[in-house]
């Protein structure tokens, strides 16, 4: 490995050991760092340590990773900087599962309090399946242009559908409203546990398929040239893309613009080859997570910001940004 | 190597190409030729199975396409699709990398000696080794161009499919490219199939060339098979001449204009000045010249026609920057510029005009005859030549064909060698009817305008008249020369 990528993962994880500690250690008890290795000197830091805020920073470092290395794939494989789980439908797909849960009460014994994770991921996958199914039908080969603009036809349909839930119910309105903008707070170590084996597999099936999105990057024709089986590969990411991103929106609600922003920071850092943009966007969307969240928490306290107002508040701006570069790069091109 | 039967498909289910069949062997390189929009691209496609063919079969190495995986297909086979635009970059090795993929395997990295050796030739060989750590998008077209084919060489394939490889290069590094290609399939039997929009370049370098017409192939063979006047102007719907490559054994196309932008004019003899120091013709127009002069000898166009008289001792050494300079002094440009040389004064030209029926004839002669030999006896001189000159312009108001060019020259020095035998100029060595000098120069010029001559053979209408023209002026020449080395003594 060269200097360069030696550089980017010993900041990356630098920072992400930093952040993980600022997480836990501020907030409205401060917990000094001994804590960690030697509970018995305060009972109450070690039970808010491990009981609260571990669990809230890890499940913010595995959202965060989730949403990034997704958003980092979905880029690559659409050749659109401005892709991410949003564009293609999945996360309201995810969405719709969540809030039709709580819409109708749904319970099922057997899931017990994972009800409503496993139900928001059901419905990214349902709706990638969809989407992917609607594309081929318009066209046999799938081109990304297609893939796009059904992903949009599917994401208004659904607003629609979680608008329309919203308004008939009433008196839950506040509890959709907080899941719908995200947060990870009062989540606990069951919504890790949950969620780490999803982390694994999808991000496992993306970095499998790191030299083919290099390929792909160049079109699928190139691709295809260069010996990329497409098809399967451009399933694989579709897939492995939606079961992280589903599982992050299944446990933390809408987080915005992290699978946006954070690979392409990572990409104007260190370069767009996927054999290491897909774990450095992990890492750099783990930190970036924790410190949203600590922001949320900490910025009008006692009150906690919902997580997706300060991801809003700093992924609007830089989705404008290269929005706007991109339009007068192709202006000048 | 390859067989490509009956192939036909497109966008669709629409078969935009027909019945595509050929061969190519290994170590050829095939280039297609069609106008835009005649599935040259898409018969490229087609049989790289990008486009799914709606019948037909691809056979690589004796094994049908669709029987390989892709990774297998990438090894035996590289393509390089026109260039798009992208928007994420890598660097220039990375993207040269990417070429190594069907090499590997595996989820870990398992990048060996033998992929970076593959990635370090390609980029010497496209001549992008010292971009290696830029990014693409701060490469020029033309540079990104070669790193792409850099990438298609990295592959190591047998066979290459080239989608207007020369596209955005500049010609140096177009021929650096074609180069490479052809040592590659020369000297290591890479089988190279290549769309060309340049028929020229083609015929330079294809074995062998393929032209289609609307999705189908007209005509598949050598490239002076290929080339063929009528058959370029039928599928293209342009007038051409096809004339030789000046130094390839090749055809080389060059198309004609639709609307001249040459007025009309005519050469008389008013266009010649005399100075003392030279007979110039300014021509209004330029001229058609064939000759054997000493500046810008052979075949060409020019407007002004230069018979300058030097000194005896005329240091020949450096004759051609000296007298570009002198054509510079006269107000002309050496490019545009025919020169001979004599060492007679200028009074001794002889200017006549002849308006007959085969057009208006301009005959201008010097005819320094002191020194003249008699072509059947120089092989048995000993001694070396010794300088005299009869200078010969002929300028026609006509079209002339290449033929009647060379018929022209004929015809005229005929009846030079007849006005000598009449003027009884003498071999003073061999004491027998001299035929000419050692250093005599011709020129045939002509308007290209207005009457066509086929020929000028000494039957034809206007051989006729060179014949005529030449032997009269010829003679009046050599009286003047006779009389002034009377009227000096």
């Amino acid at each position: 490995m060269n200097k360069k990528y030696v550089l980017a993962y010993t900041i990356a994880l630098a920072t992400l050991i930093i952040t993980m500690w600022l997480g836990v250690a501020i907030g409205s008890v401060r917990i000094p760092l001994e804590v960690l290795w030697n509970p018995s000197i305060n009972e109450t830091a070690a039970n808010i340590l491990w009981q609260i805020r571990m669990p809230r920073v890890l499940l913010a470092a595995l959202v965060g990773a989730s949403l990034a290395i997704a958003g980092a794939a979905f880029q690559g494989l659409l050749k659109n900087p401005l892709a991410d789980p949003y564009t293609l439908g999945i996360s309201s797909g995810a969405s719709v599962g969540a809030v039709a849960t709580i819409f109708f009460s749904i319970s099922v014994p057997l899931l017990g309090i994972f009800t409503l994770p496993i139900f928001s991921m059901i419905g990214a996958i349902v709706t990638m399946f969809l989407v992917m199914s609607f594309a081929r039908l318009v066209d046999r080969t799938m081109k990304m242009e297609t893939l796009i603009l059904t992903g949009i036809i599917f994401s208004s349909f659904l607003g629609s559908m979680i608008s329309l839930m919203i308004a008939l119910t009433g008196e839950e309105l506040r509890q959709i409203m907080s899941w719908l903008l995200g947060s990870v707070s009062m989540r606990g170590w069951p919504y890790v546990q949950m969620i780490i084996p999803f982390v694994i597999i999808g991000s496992f099936i993306l970095w499998w398929n790191r030299r083919e999105l290099n390929a792909m990057l160049y079109g699928e024709e190139r691709a295809q040239y260069l010996g990329v089986n497409v098809k399967r590969s451009k399933m694989q990411v579709l897939i492995g893309g939606s079961m992280l991103t589903g599982a992050a929106v299944a446990v933390s609600g809408t987080i915005g613009f992290v699978g946006l922003v954070v690979p392409h920071m990572t990409r104007m850092l260190w370069g767009a080859d996927h054999h290491h943009l897909l774990p450095l966007s992990m890492l750099h969307g783990a930190s970036l997570l924790i410190i949203c969240d600590l922001i949320s928490r900490t910025i009008i306290a006692p009150t906690e910001l919902p997580i997706g107002v300060i991801t809003s508040f700093v992924g609007a701006p830089v989705f404008a940004y290269i929005f706007f570069k991109q339009r007068r790069r192709k202006g000048v091109a | 190597m390859l067989h490509v039967q009956q192939v036909s498909g497109g966008y669709g289910n629409e078969a935009y190409v027909q019945d595509v069949s050929f061969t190519v062997q290994k170590g050829e390189i095939l280039g297609v030729l069609g106008p835009n929009g005649s599935g040259k691209s898409t018969m490229l496609k087609l049989i790289s199975g990008a486009l799914p063919m709606l019948s037909g079969d691809v056979a690589l190495q004796g094994k049908p396409l669709r029987a390989y995986a892709p990774k297998e297909l990438a090894k035996k086979l590289a393509v390089l699709p026109q260039l798009h635009a992208n928007t994420f970059t890598h660097t220039v090795r990375e993207v040269v990398s990417l070429g190594r993929y069907p090499h590997q395997s595996g989820f870990f990295s398992s990048w060996r000696d033998e992929d970076e050796q593959a990635v370090v030739q390609a980029m010497a060989q496209t001549d992008v080794i010292q971009y290696a750590d830029t990014e693409m998008e701060f490469l020029s077209g033309g540079e990104q161009q070669r790193v792409f084919v850099a990438q298609a060489l990295a592959q190591k394939a047998d066979v290459l499919f080239l989608d207007e490889p020369t596209n955005h290069l500049d010609i140096a590094h177009q021929r650096q490219l074609l180069d490479m290609v052809r040592t590659e399939a020369k000297i290591h039997g890479l089988t190279v199939v290549s769309i060309f929009h340049d028929m020229n370049l083609a015929a330079l370098y294809c074995d062998r060339l393929l032209l289609m017409e609307k999705g189908r192939v007209r005509i598949i063979g050598e490239p002076h098979e290929v080339l063929v006047d009528a058959q370029i102007e039928q599928v293209y719907d342009v007038d051409v001449v096809t004339r030789a490559h000046p130094k390839e054994a090749t055809p080389q196309v060059t198309i004609l204009p639709s609307v001249s932008l040459q007025k009309e004019a005519r050469v008389t003899a008013e266009h010649i000045h005399i100075t003392e120091e030279a007979v110039v013709l300014q021509s209004p127009l330029p001229l058609r010249v064939l000759s054997s002069a000493v500046y810008n000898a052979g075949l060409g166009w020019y407007r002004t026609l230069i018979n300058r008289t030097v000194d005896p001792l005329y240091d020949v050494t450096n004759v051609s920057d000296e007298f570009a300079q002198f054509i510079r002094k006269l107000g002309a440009l050496p490019t545009n510029c025919v020169g001979m040389m004599t060492a007679l004064t200028t009074d001794h030209a002889v200017i006549r005009e002849f308006n007959s029926e085969a057009g208006h004839l301009i005959v201008a002669v010097t005819a320094g005859v002191g020194k003249a030999i008699d072509v059947s006896k120089t092989c048995e001189r000993t001694s070396h030549y010794e300088v005299g000159t009869i200078n010969t312009w002929v300028i026609v108001n006509g079209e002339l064909t290449d033929e009647a060019f060379v018929q022209a020259m004929m015809t005229a020095t005929e009846a030079k060698v007849k006005a000598l035998q009449i003027e009884e100029v003498r071999d003073q060595t061999s004491n027998t009817i001299a035929t000419g000098t050692a250093t005599d120069s011709i020129l045939i010029a002509s308007t290209q305008q207005g009457q066509q001559h086929a020929y000028a053979g000494t039957a034809s209408l206007l051989g006729k008249w060179v014949g005529h023209a030449v032997f009269e002026t010829t003679v009046e020449a050599i009286q003047r020369y006779k009389q002034l080395k009377e009227m000096a003594r």
